[in-house]
């Protein structure tokens, strides 16, 4: 185990700032979350509309 | 001492074609192909490359079994030899097989070499999808799809293929390959919404971590489209059969995500070796039950349930692949990593899985850009968040499929931003340029070169035509010779390829 954490350090970037122990990332939650909503307006343009429709559709004869 | 691995990469793609009222997969994946060799042909200047050269099937035994007998006749023929089916100039093949699009990689002397050149595929695919749209008629398209299953019990491969050393008694690979290939799941699967198996053994599977495991029923076998079995025992080396082995196995998912990819190739290159050094020692993660614990790994989201193993103990995945990077470490301690592709690469495979696995125990969903199964599941959780879906919607299906599709702006695995380990202009050389340093440097050069002169071309020879002289086949039964650093100079200095077989003493 000791070794492991010492590996999770070391990986970590940059001298100065504090070594945390959990990973932390320097956008908050919401901001996260909003970027992720536009992530899913994005999808959805480029999506068929008719999901049912499009994966009753998709169907492949096996292979190997 | 272990053999220096050789990698590849054989990728089926499912296949659409829309705006037709009856498509047919194997015309669609015939004009796909040819709409991609017929520009490639236009585009070269001197017209040279409008000479296709097609595949040899003379050494083609996929009736032949590891565990030492044949079973020629008794199967279906897996070669069907009248369809499209040609040679790149990066090494590669590609071909119409089973009803899909197949592009089987050059032979790789590293796993990042492997990435590149599965990368190169997923571009020639692309770029085949632009050429058929260019050629079909208005409101038809052919789209490809770079996953295994269309979700109503109908699966295709991704294999790998490694070289080996021969000596290594098959059941030693059994039996230290197979409780990895149960194991890896946890950080090579592509994920997949629901379960297509007959049974699940009681539980709920609303997401897997494998598109795959559904499909496996047998522990070891010759069989790849019905009763797949774990481990895939054919044996048709395409090399020295006297030294060599080449393990082709069947089992894996086919990956957007190239860490994955990177990993899945550079672990078994190490497990491999270790294989051959009788590096496990006697512990012995036999499962009791294989496929079913290869199921309920699939299936278990935790990552935390442990499964029996035949000696009557339990672990659970992450146990198994911790002792074989504990293993793996200490093997390359002491023997170095040129066998696995060198101390840079081999290095950085040690690297990347001593952090997916300690990631996978402490936070899964921090590996979103590096998983597909944890990118998937970030995305879905995503949409059941914002519209209340449940697991069963066709939306999250229809997702599930879409993530795989190749085309720009419309992959839902770019958009998700996975890391990337090569640059777009690698991978777009690498779809012209074979590998430097493995045999494919001599084919794929030879075809770029010498493209009138060539007859044929297969993984171990090359037949030329020199004109008023019977063809003459070069065997090359060495994976790692023909390379960049052996032939190169020779070949490029050669103005046709009789001159080349001459200097060449061929």
């Amino acid at each position: 185990m000791a070794e492991r954490e010492q590996i999770k350090k070391t990986s970590t970037r940059g001298t100065e700032e504090v070594v945390d122990d959990v990973p932390t990332t320097s956008k908050k939650g919401e901001e996260l979350k909003a970027e992720m909503d536009d992530l899913l307006d994005e999808i959805d343009e480029v999506l068929e509309v008719n999901a049912e429709d499009f994966v009753r559709s998709y169907v492949q004869k096996g292979g190997q | 001492m272990a053999l220096p691995k050789v990698y590849g990469i054989e990728t089926e793609y499912g296949i659409r074609h829309t705006g037709v009222a009856e498509p047919n997969p194997i015309a669609a994946s015939s004009v796909l192909i040819n709409a991609y060799l017929s520009e490639l042909a236009r585009r070269s200047e001197t017209g040279a490359r409008s000479e296709r050269v097609g595949w040899d099937f003379e050494d083609e035994h996929p009736g032949d079994d590891a565990r030492g007998f044949s079973r020629e006749g008794s199967l279906p023929p897996e070669v069907e030899t009248h369809l499209v089916n040609a040679v790149l100039t990066n090494g590669a093949r590609y071909y119409v097989d089973h009803a899909h699009p197949e592009y089987s990689s050059p032979e790789c002397s590293d796993p990042l070499q492997g990435v590149l050149w599965d990368r190169a595929g997923e571009r020639i695919l692309v770029a085949s999808m632009e050429a058929a749209r260019r050629q079909l008629p208005p409101g038809q398209e052919i789209v490809v799809y770079k996953n295994n299953s269309d979700r109503k019990g109908n699966s295709y491969g991704c294999h790998e293929n490694y070289l080996m050393d021969r000596s290594v008694p098959f059941g030693q690979v059994v039996k230290h390959v197979l409780p990895h290939f149960v194991t890896r799941q946890i950080w090579s699967g592509a994920g997949k919404v629901g379960c297509e198996a007959a049974s699940t053994g009681g539980a709920e599977v609303t997401l897997q971590l494998t598109q795959r495991a559904d499909f496996f029923e047998e522990e070891v076998g010759l069989e790849t489209t019905l009763k797949r079995p774990i481990i895939n025992t054919r044996d048709e080396p395409h090399a020295d059969a006297g030294r060599y082995r080449r393990l082709h196995v069947i089992i894996g998912d086919a990956n957007r995500s190239e860490v994955q990819t990177f990993l899945k190739l550079g672990v078994m290159g190490f497990v491999l070796c270790m294989v051959e050094d009788d590096w496990f020692g006697e512990r012995d993660f036999t499962p009791a039950r294989p496929v079913h614990a290869l199921r309920q790994i699939s299936y278990d989201l935790t990552l935390r349930k442990p499964f029996d193993l035949a000696d009557g103990t339990t672990v659970t995945a992450l146990d198994v692949q911790w002792e074989h990077l504990g293993l793996a470490r200490k093997w390359a301690d002491e023997n170095g990593m040129d066998a696995v592709g060198g101390e840079l690469v081999g290095a950085e495979v040690l690297r990347r899985w001593e952090q997916v696995l300690t990631a996978l125990e402490t936070d899964p969903m921090s590996l979103a850009d590096q998983l597909d199964w944890v990118a998937k599941k970030k995305l879905f959780d995503a949409y059941r968040e914002r519209d209340g879906l449940e697991w069963k919607h066709p939306k999250l299906a229809q997702l599930d499929l879409v993530y795989h599709d190749l085309r720009p702006g419309k992959d839902l695995a770019g958009k998700l931003g996975l890391e990337r380990l090569v640059t777009e202009a690698e991978a777009a050389s690498a779809m012209t340029t074979p590998p430097p340093t493995t045999r494919a440097w001599f084919r794929g050069r030879c075809l770029e070169r010498f493209p009138g002169q060539i007859a044929a071309a297969n993984w171990d020879s090359m037949v030329f035509d020199l004109g008023g002289e019977p063809l003459k086949r070069v065997a090359m039964m060495e994976p790692l010779r023909g390379t960049a650093e052996i032939v190169g100079p020779v070949l490029e200095d050669c103005d046709d390829a009789g001159e080349l077989l001459r200097r060449l003493g061929a």
